[in-house]
């Protein structure tokens, strides 16, 4: 006899085993649907993390190189760091000149402060200093109004562009653009509107921020600030050329002896991905590991319910073997049985979890992303749990001596 | 070549510190198409020669030829294959699946022969057809009467082309008409060249076979025809008809 054919007549014995003890399928199954929603819905949330997190590194651009004192997701020697020599304006104008393979180069600074209008103010706002550049290399698209010219930024011109965030609260009738908003008591003039952006990894708010050029940060907001200088590369693919361009030219700027090692560094966005799959990677796995405990305990009741079924069905098995079911044929019918309600179960788990992932992410702002590889693998992992959890009953019924198991009532 | 030989077959159980000794050294040849009884009282050791005989168990001495092959030293697979083909049993009590309904208890032993689903259905329809019950096929063991249910556990036993059939306590649960109609069914296919071996203690069952074989202690009491084998033996050698057609049992 066929593997395929035991299966064929497995599935038709299994279902008509299911149905004939509904209730009792019902409630082991129960256990199952439980681990299924848990280990699903832990799923969502990883993947909802991971794609937040994606599209919050795409607005960085793959393509972009931030110069700057500090490395970036670096925690030890920040002393060192901070001894380094500040990046000045000079170093920007400079990599500008002599980098041939940037597209488009803008030193950028950033604070916090406090913006006001007539009587309405934000705290904590995220005030970055920028210029005419920073557009093409930040990607940013405006919903009004224009970014900062060549002459807004030579000339330090005491001009804004407002985040979504701020534009709405401050504006909700009127248009921003031509008012006067104060950002950390010096007045400035709004020229334009940031498209909305939504939130950095689920927790910063992009669109709580106010540009201004980056000449007129260093008047009115800090005394000496820490610039970075972005650089979009002209060609992605050839980001390492770049890289080893830009050094070059830094090492020059800075009047880096031969031998010693950079007083600057390079950083690009794959840190950030990296520190995230080594650290987001972890918490998941820690993650899927215990909501999978509950899944154990689920298969630990089909087991149970599996031996039941083995030891009730000794009659019917005896049957079988007298009418020539080979060991095997007895073991794949025990295992589909299992594994029919364990199937069951992970069906109903993501009946479940499906809609309450929408809820989650609907009405929690906690990110929770349903996608079809989650719906494979917790169909899969269903049907594992039911053979894994269904052998060992399986494989008793399949051992039994025919003329005992005949014997039986 | 005889269809069944055994030699010196002997069948030990080990039950905590005792061995019982269920068949002893028993050795005998039943032929192609014979119809033979098989009596003794209960602890005999009649329903272990039965199962021997049936390859649901494996004896612990001697030799056992079903059809010129050796069945004793078989794996559980081997001896699942023979049970499969060669051997069709008829229980006691009827050891139909309560949930399948005729048709599906019927086609089990071609589920496991590896037929191919449309071919079985036909040859299951063919059989039950074939001891009247054409009508009942969807029916479920609990929605037929005992003498039907019988009829449903032959038409199982006879669907695979056996070369044996094998009976336990035929008439065991029946009452006496739809016994007789049993025994009748045997008697036809006897007399269509089937190899009938009936295990019974009923002595009016036995007298319907042309031979006894009586089991004592574990070991053949006697082997001896009875009055319809004597006659048959006595009417010439008559080779059993087997080109006519299958019997049909009316309801």
């Amino acid at each position: 006899m066929t593997i395929l054919a035991d299966i064929g007549e497995s599935a038709v014995i299994a279902w008509s085993s299911v149905r004939a003890n509904k209730l009792r399928s019902g409630l082991t199954t129960l256990g199952v649907v439980i681990g299924i929603v848990t280990v699903t819905l832990m799923g969502t949330a990883i993947n909802g993390i991971n794609s937040a997190f994606r599209k919050s590194i795409s607005s960085m651009g793959a393509d972009v190189l931030f110069v700057g004192r500090f490395p970036w997701m670096a925690f030890e020697d920040y002393r060192t760091y901070r001894n380094r020599k500040e990046i000045s304006l000079t170093d920007a104008r400079e990599v500008e000149r002599q980098v041939s393979s940037a597209v488009a180069v803008a030193p950028q600074s950033d604070g916090n402060g406090t913006v006001i209008y007539e009587r309405r103010r934000a705290n904590g706002v995220w005030i970055n200093g920028n210029t005419e550049q920073s557009l093409t290399i930040r990607g940013l698209a405006l919903s009004q109004g224009r970014w900062f010219s060549a002459t807004d930024i030579s000339s330090a011109r005491p001009v804004c562009v407002l985040g979504a965030f701020l534009a709405e609260g401050f504006f909700p009738q009127e248009s921003p653009l031509g008012k006067k908003v104060r950002v950390n008591d010096t007045r400035y003039e709004v020229i334009g509107v940031i498209e909305k952006q939504g939130s950095f990894l689920g927790a910063w708010n992009q669109d709580n921020q106010v540009v201004i050029p980056v000449t007129r940060f260093q008047f009115d907001q800090q005394m000496r600030p820490d610039y970075q200088i972005a650089i979009k590369a002209s060609d992605p693919t050839q980001l390492a050329e770049t890289v080893e361009e830009v050094r070059a030219v830094m090492r020059r700027l800075r009047k880096v002896p031969p031998g010693k090692p950079d007083d600057f560094a390079i950083n690009q966005q794959d840190v950030f991905v990296k520190f995230f799959m080594a650290f987001g990677g972890t918490i998941g796995l820690v993650g899927l590991f215990i909501t999978g405990l509950s899944l154990i305990v689920g298969g630990i009741g089909i087991m149970n319910i599996m031996f039941v079924s083995v030891t009730e069905r000794t009659k019917e098995i005896g049957i079988r073997k007298a009418l020539g079911a080979k060991k095997r044929s007895i073991l794949i019918q025990f295992l589909i049985e299992a594994a029919t309600i364990t199937l069951g179960a992970g069906f109903l788990g993501i009946g479940i979890a499906w809609p309450a992932t929408i809820a989650i992410d609907r009405y929690t702002g906690f990110a929770a992303e349903m996608s079809w590889w989650i719906l494979a693998i917790a169909l899969f992992v269903s049907v594992l749990t039911g053979v894994v959890a269904g052998f060992i009953p399986a494989l008793r019924a399949a051992r039994m001596n025919p003329v005992d198991a005949l014997r039986a009532d | 070549m005889p269809l069944i030989q055994i030699r010196n077959l002997a069948r030990r159980y080990v039950m905590g510190a005792d061995t019982v000794h269920a068949l002893r050294g028993v050795s005998l040849e039943i032929d192609r198409g014979e119809y033979v009884a098989i009596m003794g009282p209960s602890g005999s050791g009649k329903s272990t020669l039965m199962n021997l005989l049936g390859c649901l168990d494996s004896p612990s001495e001697g030799s056992y030829d079903l059809n010129g092959k050796s069945v004793a030293r078989m794996s559980d697979n081997e001896l699942a294959e023979i049970r499969n083909h060669e051997i069709g049993f008829v229980f006691q009590s009827f050891n139909l699946l309560p949930r399948s309904d005729a048709l599906h208890n019927v086609e089990l032993p071609l589920v496991y022969a590896g037929i191919p689903r449309t071919k079985r259905r036909e040859q299951a329809r063919k059989a039950l057809a074939n001891v009247g019950l054409q009508d009942r096929m969807t029916h479920r063991p609990n929605e037929l009467s005992g003498g039907q249910r019988q009829r449903v556990a032959v038409a199982r036993a006879l669907v695979n082309n056996p070369s044996i059939i094998l009976a336990d306590e035929p008439t065991g649960n029946l009452d006496s008409r739809t016994g007789t109609d049993i025994l009748n069914l045997f008697e036809q296919l006897s007399r269509h060249g089937n190899t009938i071996i009936v295990v019974t203690h009923e002595e009016d069952v036995a007298q319907h076979a042309r031979r006894i074989i009586r089991i004592r202690d574990g070991l053949i009491a006697s082997d001896e025809a009875t009055e319809r084998g004597k006659t048959a033996a006595t009417a010439s050698h008559q080779r059993p008809v087997a080109d006519s057609a299958p019997p049909v049992i009316g309801a």
